[in-house]
């Protein structure tokens, strides 16, 4: 430091001592407000105890797989005026399944905007099949999210972003990352910026949909990503958007684009 | 519609201790609850479950609404003879429910 | 094995004579409905604590699903093997989780499954082996949310 009268030297400090304090909550909240880095991202798989974890790993134990066997048995079953079965059309699921829920949400060219798996086995239900519409987080359509999701299994997620895509993906990370409800706070406030601390006896985890659909020990069943996002937005006392929503489509597709190259777990157990 | 998934051994050595795990879908309503006019939610639960190889009962229990939903249970038995291992599920509401597993023991 | 009387049974004979005898159960088991629970399958047989491991998380991620596991000690032969295992809880709203009846067929003495714990609270598991001795073993569980007494 430069030799000068002691008053002058102590306001210099002073000075200098704010300007680096100021410095660092920007340089913090710069940091703070970007994605989590590729190479730090982990599965909520990781934050969860060993007895959970042994429970989603072993294949004769994962309650998820109970509607994964139902929605074989409806993946094979002919339904609505068309008499079809899924299998008429698509064959095995094992082959021609493989991939596909790490892909989604993907574009739909006839809507001109992403749709989710969910969305998609709907319309295939009443646009193929002539069948009346399955419920939304009924037991029917978890079954064949579910049986359509374990065919991913290990296959890394990733979403297909092209033009079309881009302004849906933007619009999902505006809503990631703007503060919303009553409790005034955004998702990446907790899964961004706070995963890994505890909040109310559980860890936060980093939120990558890796997977979904899961069986959730709160809910004593499986169940489906947007039920998940529509329990965060009612436990911030936000907006909880209607099944289908394009607010939620988009959260999904951003989620999905977040978490891409981590492979695919479903049908999950989480806490 | 109840779905049930039985894991046995398709094949063991005579003698040899085998484990199955019996999982299967059910609600397990506990009697506890209440609805939001505060009427009791009656219980709903799966009572009992019987494991019988080759017609011989090997292993038995009695659940109570403690039991997590979607009911699993996990027992050993010595594998004799070749045959079937048929597990039966009872409960409320006339619930009853009957899978079995083939083993060969050889 | 002479069956014991249940509960039931006694007041039910009791209720003959006494038609205005009302019970009134507890909203949720006590210590003392838990020991009440285990002398109904025990009777006033001696309870000693060992030879039996009771498996539980310490510390549960969610009271809804909690994986449990109990094994005994015992060769399993048709001289000395393992008749039954029963699990109870001290502060579910009833102390009864499971009663398994097995034998020398078994192999193992050792049953898994997931049970539900309301609260933070001791669960206890106890054994019944041919030669007619009781064992027992118990262990204490966190748990950070409750199970049983959610709302619909």
């Amino acid at each position: 430091m430069a030799p000068g009268p002691p008053g002058a030297c102590r306001a210099w400090t002073r000075r200098w001592r704010l300007g680096v304090a100021l410095g660092a909550l920007a340089l913090a909240s710069t940091v703070a407000a970007g994605e989590i880095p590729l190479a730090q991202r982990r599965s909520g798989y990781d934050f969860m105890s060993p007895q959970t974890r042994a429970m989603q790993d072993d294949d004769t134990a994962n309650p998820g797989l109970l509607w994964v066997l139902e929605g074989e048995a409806l993946w094979r079953r002919k339904a609505g005026a068309a008499g079809r079965a899924c299998a008429d059309c698509h064959g095995a699921a094992g082959t021609s399944m493989m991939g596909v829920a790490a892909r989604h949400p993907a574009f739909d060219a006839t809507r001109g905007r992403p749709v989710s798996l969910e969305q998609r086995i709907r319309t295939c239900r009443t646009d193929r099949q002539q069948a009346p519409p399955l419920a939304w987080e009924g037991r029917d359509l978890l079954a064949l999210t579910a049986y359509v999701a374990r065919q991913s299994r290990g296959v890394p997620i990733q979403p297909v972003i092209d033009a079309r895509v881009q302004p849906f993906l933007q619009s999902g990370r505006a809503f990631f990352e703007r503060r919303q409800g009553q409790l005034n706070l955004a998702c990446s406030q907790c899964h961004d910026d706070n995963w890994g601390r505890r909040l109310a006896g559980n860890v936060v985890p980093q939120a990558h949909p890796t997977g979904y659909p899961l069986y959730r020990l709160e809910w004593q069943s499986l169940g489906s990503l947007q039920r998940r996002l529509r329990n965060c937005l009612v436990g911030i006392r936000a907006e909880p958007y209607d099944y289908g929503a394009p607010e939620l489509v988009e959260l999904e597709l951003y989620l999905m684009w977040r978490a891409r190259g981590m492979p695919m777990e479903a049908p999950a157990v989480r806490p | 519609m109840a779905r049930a998934m039985v894991s046995v051994p398709a094949r063991a050595r005579r003698g040899e201790i085998i484990e199955v795990k019996a999982l299967i879908s059910h609600v397990m309503e506990t009697g506890h609850r209440r609805r939001q006019d505060g009427s009791v939610i009656p219980r709903d639960i799966i009572r009992r479950f019987v494991c019988t190889y080759n017609g011989t009962e090997v292993f038995r229990a009695e659940l109570h609404p403690a039991i997590a939903a979607n009911p699993f249970i996990a027992f050993s038995t010595i594998a004799l003879e070749s045959g079937t291992l048929a597990l039966h599920w009872t409960g409320d509401n006339g619930f009853s429910v009957t899978e079995s597993a083939a083993i060969v023991v050889e | 094995m002479s069956r014991r009387l249940s509960r039931r049974e006694v007041l039910r004979a009791a209720g003959a004579g006494l038609a205005s005898l009302v019970v009134v159960r507890p909203a949720r088991a006590t210590p003392d409905t838990m020991q009440e629970a285990i002398r109904q399958v025990v009777g006033p047989a001696r309870i000693t604590p060992g030879r039996v491991t009771l498996e539980l998380p310490p510390l549960v991620e969610n009271g809804n699903v909690v994986p449990l596991a109990v094994s005994v000690e015992s060769p399993m032969t048709e001289a000395d093997h393992v008749r039954g295992i029963h699990v109870f809880t001290e502060r579910n709203p009833r102390p009864e989780v499971l009663g398994v009846r097995l034998g020398p067929r078994a192999g193992r003495a050792r049953v898994a499954t997931r049970v539900r714990l309301a609260n933070t609270q001791s669960v206890v598991a106890i054994a019944e082996l041919s030669d007619g001795s009781w064992w027992s073993a118990s262990a204490d569980v966190v748990v950070t949310l409750a199970a049983c007494l959610e709302e619909a």
